[in-house]
């Protein structure tokens, strides 16, 4: 008979980090359909440097390190993914390559790899570009004009035949000091994603679709979105002039949505327990609308995330959680009784 | 003995470069570090100002060692140390009034910048004027070669110039948050790591060169 000694936990799962990212990957292909429908065949291509320049640097850090390859769990490509996701639909190609390995060497490789990254790489490596590169990555493209012909509309990206122009966060932004929603702002055109605004973040049917799909096979905590959903919700109550008629606008345009499903879940920067898990998020929710309100910035998604980010291991510590902690039972009246006699 | 008083002199000087390098070594003078070098004119004119205090200080410490009594010498180092200040403010306000402009309020700080305070505690109040001269200097052109190596990499990447002079082909792709706050941060967290890498390296082959021998 074959004895094996371990150290305990004993019970195994069958969902290995590779699979969890396989699942992330799928999640991410819904806003990614969308983006590419709505933007060309541009924008397909933004991700994909975005995501292969990710696992390349990954690679090349393994190399430098000799360190054995770390690539295999996937992680990378999603990391690469959200982040090209994040970027405008027509960006020149040198900015996910640079955000991509921004992301992974610095924010995650430096810092030891998957799970000890500090903040959300991608949600970092967005910020980074935004303020390196912000004329680049504050103008985004129309959605395509599918009248003139299918195929010119689709390669409209690569000859550049594609017009600019303010995204609806903007005219949000420049209304709120009357608190009287703009005609630009219809809220079907926001739910399908017809709008300006990143690749993967305007069609918020299919980022819903997406967290369905994580939601079933239980890939990410339902709290950390709805808390950081519902938190934003009331904050844009409380901050805009216009009170609820800007709740839903606030929450289906910009990054707020796909931050909400794909950027605050992340494991490693998310705290452990339930009760930080909602603080953590409500912040980020607070801190995004309030950045929108009041930054120079129409966004302020990525950078509240990533603010948050900064306090996970605080949350962690002032509410910490043993391992296999059960709720204490109640003292027995027999014990405070004999302390008394 | 001609040989040991000159190796007193020229040591604390060598020193200031590698061994005692402020920026990169004991981590002093980190606010003018992260906050003036944004453009390579603005970190050597800092660093040569902070040289040419430190010099002086280092020298009228030497000097009154014997003289400030201990329980009082840090209000006695702040009022010589300002006095040179101000002359290096007055002077560059005459001379240079468009960089005295840029670096602002970071000139009269030289006053509280803690590689001046160190080096008149830990080296000036206990040694001779002349030794006590060079480690000014050996420190202040120390930090001045490491603030403009940090500025030069910070102008280069976050405006695509080099003195001044803009690289054509590359201010396009400029990343500007090498010349905000951030920016400061990652370039001086990434001199650290290569300044030490390449001292270590350097040590390690001296040693085995020594070996060898």
């Amino acid at each position: 008979m074959k004895l094996l000694v371990s150290s305990s936990p004993h019970i195994g799962t069958k969902l290995t980090t590779q699979k969890i990212m396989i699942h992330m990957i799928i999640a991410l292909s819904f806003p990614l359909v969308a983006g590419v429908v709505i933007f060309g065949l541009y924008a397909l291509t933004v991700v994909f440097v975005a995501a292969a320049s990710a696992v390349l640097a990954e690679m090349l850090y393994n190399k430098l390190t000799k360190t054995p390859f770390t690539i295999k769990d996937c992680s990378a490509v999603v990391t690469g993914m959200i982040l090209g996701l994040n970027l405008p639909p027509n960006v020149p190609l040198y900015v996910p390559v640079v955000g991509s390995v921004f992301a992974i060497m610095l924010v995650k490789m430096l810092f030891g790899g998957i799970g000890k990254n500090f903040a959300n790489p991608a949600a970092t490596a967005r910020v980074f570009l935004l303020l390196s590169w912000t004329g680049v990555m504050r103008s985004y493209m129309q959605p395509l004009d599918y009248s003139q012909g299918v195929w010119k509309a689709l390669v409209s990206g690569f000859t550049k035949q594609y017009i600019t122009s303010a995204t609806p966060l903007a005219d949000i932004k420049s209304s709120a000091v009357t608190g009287v929603l703009p005609d630009s702002i219809r809220l079907l055109d926001l739910f399908l994603g017809r709008t300006g605004g990143s690749i993967g973040e305007v069609c918020a049917i299919a980022i819903l679709l997406g967290f369905i799909y994580l939601l079933i096979f239980r890939i990410i905590d339902w709290k950390l979105p709805v808390s950081y959903l519902a938190a934003s919700a009331l904050s844009a109550l409380v901050l805009y002039r216009g009170g609820w008629t800007y709740i839903l606008p606030t929450l289906l345009s910009g990054g707020l949505l796909f931050g909400a499903v794909y950027m605050v879940t992340d494991y490693s920067t998310s705290p452990n327990t339930a009760a930080g898990k909602v603080i953590f998020a409500a912040g980020a929710g607070i801190l995004t609308v309030l950045f929108r309100r009041f930054s120079g910035f129409d966004e302020g998604a990525s950078i509240a995330i990533l603010l948050m980010n900064l306090i996970v291991p605080l949350l962690d510590k002032w509410i910490p959680k043993p391992f296999g902690y059960r709720k204490p039972v109640k003292p027995e009246k027999t014990a405070k009784e004999a302390k008394n006699g | 003995m001609k040989n040991e008083k000159f190796r007193a002199v020229i040591e604390p000087f060598a020193n200031g470069f590698v061994k005692n390098n402020p920026t990169f070594r004991l981590v002093l003078g980190t606010c003018p570090t992260l906050a003036v070098t944004t453009s390579a004119m603005n970190g050597i004119t800092m660093g040569l100002a902070t040289t040419f205090v430190l010099m002086c200080s280092n020298l009228l410490i030497s000097l009154l060692r014997n003289i400030i009594p201990s329980k009082v010498r840090i209000p006695a180092y702040i009022l010589i140390i300002a006095t040179f200040v101000t002359v290096v403010d007055m002077t560059m306000k005459k001379f240079i009034p468009d960089l005295h402009a840029t670096l602002g309020l970071y000139i009269p700080l030289i006053v509280v910048n803690c590689i001046i305070m160190a080096r008149a505690e830990s080296f000036a109040n206990q040694n001779m004027p002349l030794p006590s001269v060079m480690d000014g200097l050996g420190v202040g052109l120390g930090f001045t070669l490491s603030i403009t190596l940090i500025s030069i990499v910070r102008e280069f990447l976050g405006a695509g110039a080099f003195f001044g002079m803009t690289i054509p082909g590359l201010s396009d792709f400029a990343m500007s948050i090498f010349i905000m706050p951030a920016g400061a941060f990652l370039v001086f967290g990434f001199m650290i790591v290569c300044f030490n890498a390449a001292v270590k390296a350097f040590e390690k082959r001296r040693a085995q060169g020594g070996q060898a021998k």
